[in-house]
């Protein structure tokens, strides 16, 4: 009886294996899914990233396919002869006369001696709208620097105005109505024709690396906009590093934890979510109006930016400062070394790096701010290089705006290039601050 | 050194107690109250601290040994919430007074931790740091003295002479609390305080710690917490026991280890909890 009580029922031995048996196949079912669910999940993030990708490259293919004309411009090659008669009747060789010479007539009648059957005189204005103004600049540069030359003829590679280069470019063409575009018939042809000698040609765009704002495309540079961004960037970093890292190093070291603390922690983190035009307000209100400092001035815009980037540098130099291990600490404390000690000789250097990467984060971010400097002036059409920081004076991403917002056609490639120099120093600072991370991490 | 046997303490329990009168108090603590907050982790506490000799703190986790070891060095004042209450004196003078800078205690009472912490910096820097913190020395010879005698009473000299430069961090386990214990040894401390300078190393390591502590029991008073009865019998003169936040217990080693008075300690040394 009990026998068959016991096969029937089985062993407890049978029992256990046969539950583990049981486990083992629930276990083998259940990995299917919990593998097709694990491939799931990462073609998942594969698709992320890869639609992230994507928008980089489109962004970046747009950007460079149509920045990249920007830096080549068209020139024609003439043989300008520097009359005497014209620049210097007297024979002075007075400065101003040298500055104030027609060079306009000298380079206009080395351009129509190229088509001898122009004669009326609205003809001869279509002609010679081929140069550009900044040609007569070109020469009169050349001849005040180097007054000997007077009396020659000397071989002169002179800008054309924008929209032959944009012509010569092919963004303007033929296929447009005469009436839609700003190149004529007949402008087209003479330039077909200066082209068919072989003397227009396609050169590096120097004027762009070296000149500030200009009305003219052909003759506006970057370089205004760049020293703008580097002079703010100056004032911003003098203020918001060393005021960043104080703070942090009080909060963080020093400051006892209670409400006021709290409150104060907090608001810091408030800050950085405060949107940059409110900040721009403030300055326009407090800097300008009430401390009366110049308007459109890298001086009020770094204090601005800096006020924008003072959160960021708080909140990375609190987070690095809290990752140096409290052993460290202690042990300087243990030496009889101050708290001041301890912070200045210890704390202090091994939070640098972390400090350093969110200090270059933040600047890139400064770099890239727009909206605040609109609001206290650094919009302004400036054609000056800016020379000290309350020089007028505009920032790069200002200048993308001013440009794209510009009518001229000719102002597109520029944008872009702008754009393009603009994420150039973006790359640069983040990839520095990646160096950093890299070059000084520590492990205890 | 440190086997305890009985007929060892029979012999010696009548000359110890007489040599006990002779000895110089160096610490002299008096009702010590320490709170975390609301939380009390000392009961009144009464211990002395004598001159040139190991004392061991030993009692299960969270007993407050280390919270009493932190108080002789004032290292609870980085502790917003801790309050410490009662005397605690140091060659007579309460340490927490006005009349003792905390800067200045630390300097005479030095500290090794749990766990090795080196500066990252070199072997010579991390041991030439207090000196010239303190102006104990000023000259590039001077320290190179101190940081070489240090070196050779932490018995480290022999393995790192020829890599003064290399990180401190790079050394090894054992190393790095020997480099520990030179850096304190450095400032000329009177008093070494070790909070469990072994729980972080292997056997091999620890037997040349203990060998080093005793050594230096020559020139240095040493307060050691450990959770180690064997090395509290192996380095101590003295042991005290706490328990809960009180001292439960205080005398010669030997005697802690062979005749408790209190059925606590004979619980805890037997193995029966902590």
């Amino acid at each position: 009886m009990t026998d068959a009580v016991m096969t029937d029922v089985q062993t407890p031995d049978q029992m256990r294996r046969d539950r583990a048996a049981r486990a083992s196949d629930a276990v083998r079912r259940s990995l299917k899914k919990r593998y097709a669910a694990e491939a799931r999940f990462r073609a998942y993030g594969i698709g992320a990233v890869g639609i992230a990708m994507a928008f980089i490259v489109v962004l970046f293919a747009t950007i460079i396919s149509s920045g990249l004309p920007a830096f080549t411009q068209s020139a024609i090659t003439l043989n300008v002869e520097l009359k005497q008669d014209v620049i210097d009747p007297e024979g002075t060789r007075d400065q101003s006369t040298l500055i104030n010479a027609n060079y306009r007539k000298l380079v206009f009648d080395t351009l129509l001696a190229e088509f001898p059957d122009v004669t009326s005189r609205r003809d001869k204005r279509a002609l010679t709208a081929i140069l550009s103004s900044g040609a007569a600049f070109q020469v009169q540069q050349l001849v005040t620097s180097d007054p000997s030359l007077i009396g020659q003829t000397v071989e002169l590679s002179l800008p054309v105005a924008a929209d032959f280069d944009l012509y010569n470019k092919g963004v303007i063409n033929k296929g447009t109505a005469e009436s839609d575009r700003r190149v004529s018939n007949q402008q087209m042809a003479w330039f077909d024709t200066l082209k068919e000698r072989g003397i227009v040609e396609s050169e590096l765009n120097t004027t762009f690396f070296t000149n500030a704002d200009s009305r003219e495309p052909e003759l506006a540079g970057i370089l205004g906009a760049a020293m703008g961004s580097l002079l703010t960037m100056l004032v911003t970093l003098a203020l918001s590093f060393p005021i960043g890292v104080c703070a942090a190093v009080y909060l963080e070291e020093f400051a006892p934890k209670n409400r006021l603390t709290q409150i104060i922690e907090v608001n810091i983190n408030n800050l950085a979510a405060v949107p940059s035009i409110v900040f721009g307000l403030l300055g326009l209100a407090v800097f300008i109006n009430f401390f009366g400092l110049p308007r459109s001035a890298p001086l009020v815009g770094g204090m601005v930016l800096a006020l924008m980037t003072l959160p960021t540098i708080i909140i990375a130099s609190r987070a690095a400062l809290k990752a140096v291990p409290p052993s460290i600490r202690e042990a300087a404390l243990g030496l009889g070394a101050s708290r001041m000690q301890v912070v200045t000789h210890h704390v202090l250097p091994l939070a640098m790096p972390g400090i350093m990467t969110g200090t270059i984060i933040g600047m890139a971010q400064a770099l890239g701010e727009t909206a605040p400097l609109l609001m206290i002036g650094m919009v302004a059409f400036i054609v000056d290089i800016p020379g000290g920081i309350t020089d007028p004076a505009t920032v790069l991403p200002v200048q993308v705006y001013l440009w794209a917002d510009s009518p001229e056609r000719a102002f597109v490639a520029r944008t872009s290039a702008a754009i393009m120099v603009l994420l150039t120093f973006l790359i640069f600072m983040n990839a520095l601050a990646v160096l950093l991370r890299k070059k000084f991490e520590r492990r205890w | 050194m440190g086997e305890v046997d009985m007929s060892n303490k029979v012999e010696v329990t009548a000359p110890m107690a007489s040599a006990d009168a002779a000895r110089e108090t160096k610490f002299h603590t008096r009702g010590v109250q320490v709170f975390y907050g609301e939380k009390q982790a000392l009961f009144d506490v009464d211990l002395d601290i004598y001159e040139n000799e190991v004392t061991a703190l030993i009692g299960p986790s969270g007993c407050g040994k280390s919270t009493y070891l932190r108080t002789l060095n004032r290292m609870n004042d980085t502790i917003d919430i801790c309050r410490v209450k009662g005397k605690i004196e140091l060659d007579g003078t309460d340490v927490y007074s006005d009349k003792i800078d905390v800067v200045h205690l630390r300097a005479r009472v030095g500290m090794v931790f749990q766990k090795p912490n080196p500066f990252p910096k070199s072997i010579y820097e991390n041991i030439a740091y207090g000196p010239r913190i303190h102006g104990i020395a000023t000259g590039k010879e001077e320290i190179d003295q101190i940081v070489e005698e240090s070196l050779i009473k932490a018995s480290l000299w022999e393995e790192v002479k020829d890599r003064l430069d290399e990180p401190g961090t790079g050394l090894s386990g054992g190393q790095q609390q020997r480099l520990c214990i030179a850096r304190a040894i450095a400032v000329q401390p009177e008093v070494i305080l070790m909070d469990e300078p072994c729980s972080a190393l292997d056997p091999i390591a620890t037997a040349r710690i203990e060998e080093l502590i005793d050594e230096l029991r020559d020139n240095f008073t040493i307060v050691i917490v450990t959770h180690s009865m064997q090395q509290a019998a192996r380095v101590s003169q003295r042991t005290a026991f706490f328990h809960l936040g009180d001292l439960v217990e205080v005398g010669e080693t030997g005697k802690i280890f062979t005749t408790p008075q209190d059925q606590r300690t004979q619980d805890y040394i037997t193995g029966r909890f902590g």
